[in-house]
């Protein structure tokens, strides 16, 4: 691992770094991931749950819940008619 | 004056009901140790301002006889649970405007029966730490021994338990946060079987290994906590259903408990040793039978733990982008004021732990690693199951370590992320 392996990470992340934080990152990532490393000399041959996981659902019916939209939108760090205003896209 | 140091929760609710002390006498009590400690011990980081109104609530079910055991009872409540109209902030200066806009599982559970949340507590930046010392709101010192810490990431509901400034707490756990601050602080914590409590209205950290943990200062304590929140929430996909709740048919009468000892060769200060050494002989001694158990794969949990938890970790800790709530950072466009939020909002170890969980879910490290790493745990998911068909309990020691210094850990993570071994 790099400066530069740091660098596209904290660009995927949408992280802004300073040099001096880079630096920092790029000694405890390599600290860590010599740590975590030992995984791979593990054998583990696929095994079969005893007890599966299964996805859990809710029937689609509309419940009450009380939220208050003004209170929603007052959190919002900028707002506009009620709507969150974010800048330009495209 | 209440001897809160040996207040119970069933000493507090036979003194409330035949009316020795009023539920605002015994929160006054808190509160004033809290004036007195909680500038140095940095257990709280708010006291609500509506606790007036919550004991007037309690008082009154005293009064028409319809309160319950943790009715009145004092409650320090952890910065990432979210308590409707108060602010949360998960310990992160990204958090640090917000204020929740619905009540937590547990919290709807606490009001129900009019238990009294007093503040929100100090803790690791989203749970992430072992110390509490990577809070954007200070550290958190041990009340034993200022010098030292109280242990993390729940640490400020550990002091206020430790300190009396709380009769009982709630943290959250994902791997020690709970039981590590509990060792170092001389309570009892408890990290409940995943599922067995809500996860709703918790700010996540790692969604697979989350729970919310309760910290007393005795077992019955703890208990009666955790018996009163321990049930099915159908707004948590992982909450266990009522009808799995029931304990399995003990087959013997005989308690056999495991110790894996191969996993405590290395790396276990042998003060805690000797220590877990003398707590095995007295439950040899209870009439508990002591077998040596194998837990190979076990070995490997806390690499295994590392790679799952950043890899939640930087998914989770994506929704903080500066647009919709929390710190936001003026920029020229939109990417400037994700990249600014972000970098400004999160503190040293969040940062790491999120690009250490982008790099292991990243193209061509995903089967190395996260993977891996899963197929890991499902051995040692499977190991533990096989073992509990001859023990019916796994005894470890709690930490490693003692209580280290302020200071001492923190720039070397791999030492602060061997805490959670256990």
């Amino acid at each position: 691992m790099d400066i530069k392996d740091v660098e596209n990470l904290a660009e995927l992340a949408r992280i802004e770094l300073s040099m001096d934080e880079k630096k920092a990152i790029l000694k405890d990532m390599e600290g860590i991931l010599a740590y975590v490393k030992t995984i791979e000399r593990v054998k583990v041959e696929d095994i079969t749950a005893k007890h599966e996981l299964h996805n859990v659902w809710r029937e689609d019916k509309i419940e009450p819940h009380e939220f208050s939209p003004e209170f929603l939108t007052g959190q919002f760090p900028a707002a506009q008619d009620g709507f969150l205003k974010v800048k330009k896209i495209l | 004056m209440i001897d809160l140091k040996n207040l119970t929760i069933e000493k507090a609710h036979q003194n409330l009901k035949k009316g020795v002390f009023t539920c605002q006498e015994l929160v006054e009590e808190y509160l004033k140790v809290i004036k007195e400690k909680n500038k140095e011990l940095n257990a709280y980081l708010e006291i609500y301002d509506d606790i007036l109104e919550q004991v007037e609530k309690a008082q009154k079910e005293f009064t028409d006889g319809t309160a319950e055991l943790l009715t009145g009872i004092p409650f320090a409540l952890k910065d990432n649970i979210l308590f409707e109209g108060h602010k949360v902030s998960a310990g992160s200066k990204i958090l640090e405007n917000y204020t929740a806009s619905y009540n937590a599982f547990v919290v709807k559970e606490l009001k129900k029966i009019s238990a009294i949340i007093i503040g929100r507590t100090n803790m690791d930046e989203f749970a992430m730490g072992s110390s509490t010392e990577t809070s954007a709101y200070g550290v958190s010192r041990n009340p034993y021994d200022t010098s030292r810490v109280p242990g993390g990431s729940s640490g400020g509901s550990a002091v206020a338990v430790a300190a009396d400034m709380a009769l009982v707490a709630l943290g959250t756990e994902t791997c020690g946060s709970v039981r590590e601050p509990a060792a170092f602080c001389g309570l009892v914590g408890l990290k409940p079987t995943y599922g067995a409590l809500s996860r709703n209205g918790v700010i996540a950290m790692g969604n697979s290994l989350d729970q919310v943990s309760p910290f007393g200062k005795n077992v019955r304590d703890v208990e009666i906590v955790f018996d009163l929140l321990s049930k099915h929430d159908s707004l948590d996909s992982t909450s266990v259903p009522n009808n799995l709740r029931k304990p399995k048919s003990e087959k013997t009468n005989q308690k056999i408990i495991g110790v894996p000892w191969h996993l405590f060769e290395k790396g276990v200060d042998p003060i805690i040793m000797d220590n877990f050494k003398q707590s095995i002989e007295k439950l040899k001694n209870s009439g508990y039978k002591i077998m040596n158990i194998e837990l190979p794969f076990s070995k490997y949990s806390l690499e295994a733990y590392y790679i799952i938890m950043p890899a939640e970790v930087s998914t989770n800790l994506a929704r903080f982008d500066g647009i919709r709530y929390g710190f936001s950072k003026e920029a020229k466009n939109l990417k400037e004021v994700y990249m600014q939020s972000r970098g400004k909002g999160f503190g040293k170890e969040a940062r790491r732990r999120i690009l250490l969980g982008t790099y292991v879910l990243s193209h061509g490290y995903y089967d190395a690693y996260y993977n891996k790493a899963l197929k890991v745990r499902a051995r040692i998911k499977a190991e533990i199951e096989k073992v509990f068909e001859e023990v019916n309990l796994i005894a470890t020691p709690t930490v490693p370590v003692l209580p280290f210094k302020l200071g001492e850990k923190l720039d070397d993570p791999v030492a602060m992320y061997l805490c959670d071994i256990f």
